[in-house]
């Protein structure tokens, strides 16, 4: 069960309570609740489909941002049989906001890169809130080498309120360390594959997101600038984020319909974080299967088709043609 | 994406006999600004300069073609804030007399071939979406395809919010552009002039084989606004300026506009395509 319920989740949080304050009691006292707790599961159940049947881009954004939900060590924990991470950029330090490594999908070889947030206030400051430094996709870009020299396929996972925007990070070149690892991406003659598990927000989510195919989950968004910055600049009111979240069209639908991202992930019921290891078994799956397919092109289409997905993007007209 | 903030010096009045440098506050003669190149006579401040002003600049008399300007946006998330997105593109192409915020086509530069694409800040803040981005491509696949020069002006707040992600993935599709100059001799130039930030920044800007700034020109990832909200604290003077860059080693140099040609010619006749002549594009 959840312990950090989101507003619109207390409801369901409540209930879940009352089931295990049943259960421990039905336990302690040897008092048979079966009835009372079967009933209230059902109760629980319906309300879950109900709230989560028709969910505000607003409160998906507040879901993609779950203090519970799962995060990219979790994702490779669940899905790699193996994991050896890598550290540092060989320039200025480690940025712990980005976790790299080679792991072990079955039996095959897999480079992950992932942003990773926090759990819990001390560990939430030491990855930075998930927002990289420069020397954090510098360390991506190295993993992105290892994965080029070996011949193994990249998995990332994108999960960040952004690159952050600090003193330090402009002075060792942000945006060059985000457009070097777009344009590594860009070239690099391996399967590579993106899933959105979370906050996919602006250059510092594109920053490892250009890939061949893209996953996203139910309830994760992608978007160029989060829904609080966009109010703020457009609407001249932090407030109007919810009407800002509509507005930039960032949920999983909007992002499949457009052709960003390519296949949605069902999460479980009331979302990832609810069932953990549900949500990686399908993550696990898909990665599989995108690997096979992808595997079996050539590496010169493949960049070529890398190409044309991202050529292809844009929508505008010429007139007079 | 962090745009750049409305704190900027965006505006001058151009329009009078005089104007205020924005710089130094100094009433300074209009024409005697003009002359010189749009730089305060009284404190060497370079004021902001449209797509035109830099064509007259930099490329020779009567050889610029522009290309593509028939493209145009057309609203993708159909956005609407306290005003719809189609209003403001209207608006902003009125007031700018651009289709969007860069131009891009090909002229000589000292009687060598370029290809460039300029921004012009005066349309919604030399932001990206779809328009820029597919008109910045075309102009690295023309040079890529030709070997030809490549020189790309920028001013620019970041992407534009109204194109929501449509105008984020504008930064892979010129990057992936660019990831196929990389395999030929094609030179590429980005001279990165005020204000240099958000998208733009953390795509082509920052990846040319040379980098020149103008002097005192804001160039960043992150608006100042943004970082001081987020740290809490007031920036260092001169924090994000193009000397500041050139301190720690992020551009190759800061050149004054007076000498900008002369330092691009000298570039191009070291690195670049000398050989291809205007006729034959």
């Amino acid at each position: 069960m959840i312990h950090q319920p989101l507003d619109f989740e207390k409801p369901i949080y409540e209930l879940e309570k009352k089931i295990e304050e049943f259960r421990q009691l039905s336990a302690s006292e040897g008092i048979d609740l079966s009835d009372e707790i079967a009933r209230l599961e059902k109760k629980v159940k319906k309300l879950r489909e109900e709230t989560f049947s028709n969910l505000s881009a607003w409160k998906i954004v507040q879901l993609s941002r779950h203090p519970e939900r799962p995060y990219t060590y979790d994702y490779i924990y669940l899905i790699s049989n193996e994991f050896v991470e890598i550290h540092g950029d060989r320039r200025f330090k480690d940025d712990t906001a980005i976790v790299s490594g080679i792991g072990l999908l079955n039996d095959q070889r897999v480079v992950f890169i992932g942003e990773q947030k926090g759990r819990g206030s001390k560990d939430r400051v030491l990855r930075n809130f998930g927002m990289p430094h420069p020397e954090g996709y510098r360390k991506a870009m190295r993993a992105m080498d290892i994965a080029q020299k070996f011949g193994i396929p990249i998995v990332t996972f994108i999960d960040t309120p952004g690159a952050y925007p600090g003193i330090g990070a402009e002075e060792r070149g942000q945006a060059e360390a985000i457009s070097e690892s777009i344009l590594k991406l860009a070239g690099i003659t391996v399967p590579t594959i993106g899933c959105i598990i979370g906050e996919g927000s602006s250059g510092g989510a594109l920053a490892i997101g250009l890939v061949d195919k893209m996953f996203i989950l139910e309830y994760a968004v992608y978007s160029v600038i989060s829904p609080e910055g966009c109010a703020a600049i457009l609407w001249k009111d932090q407030s109007k984020a919810p009407q800002a979240a509509d507005a930039l069209k960032m949920t999983a639908d909007d992002l499949k319909r457009m052709g960003i991202a390519d296949e949605i992930l069902k999460e479980p019921a009331g979302g990832a974080h609810n069932d953990p290891k549900s949500m990686a078994q399908t993550i696990k799956e898909a990665l599989i299967s995108a690997l096979a397919e992808l595997k079996s092109i050539p590496a010169d289409e493949l960049v070529k088709n890398r190409y044309s997905r991202y050529r292809s993007m844009g929508q505008f007209r010429e007139i007079g043609k | 994406m962090p745009l750049f903030g409305s704190d900027s010096k965006t505006k001058s009045s151009l329009d009078g006999l005089w104007l205020k440098c924005n710089n130094c506050g100094e009433i300074v003669y209009k024409k005697e600004v003009d002359k010189n190149l749009k730089v305060c006579p009284k404190c060497n401040y370079h004021f902001r300069m449209s797509a035109k002003e830099w064509i007259d600049i930099l490329i020779d008399q009567n050889t610029f073609h522009e290309l593509w300007d028939n493209i145009e946006s057309i609203d993708p998330l159909d956005f609407k804030d306290r005003s719809r997105y189609r209003d403001k593109l209207k608006e902003a192409q009125k007031q700018a007399g651009v289709n969007d915020a860069v131009v891009t086509g090909y002229g000589t530069l000292n009687d060598m071939f370029i290809n460039i694409g300029i921004f012009d800040f005066n349309f919604m803040g030399g932001s990206m979406g779809s328009v820029v981005g597919e008109k910045i491509t075309r102009l690295i696949e023309k040079a890529a395809q030709e070997e030809s020069n490549l020189l790309i002006v920028t001013s620019s707040g970041g992407a534009r919010m109204q194109e929501g992600i449509f105008s984020l993935v504008q930064m892979a599709k010129t990057n992936a552009a660019l990831s196929r100059l990389k395999k030929n001799k094609t030179l590429y130039l980005a001279l990165l002039t005020d204000p240099t930030t958000g998208g733009v920044a953390a795509s082509f800007a920052s990846v040319a084989d040379i980098i020149i700034a103008e002097p005192k020109a804001l160039i960043g990832f992150a608006g100042p606004r943004v970082i001081s909200d987020t740290i809490g604290q007031k920036l260092p003077e001169g924090f994000q300026r193009a000397e500041f860059l050139l301190e720690h080693g992020m551009i190759d140099m800061v050149i004054e506009r007076k000498v900008i040609k002369k330092t691009i010619t000298q570039i191009i006749r070291l690195l670049g395509n000398t050989e291809k002549k205007l006729t034959a594009s």
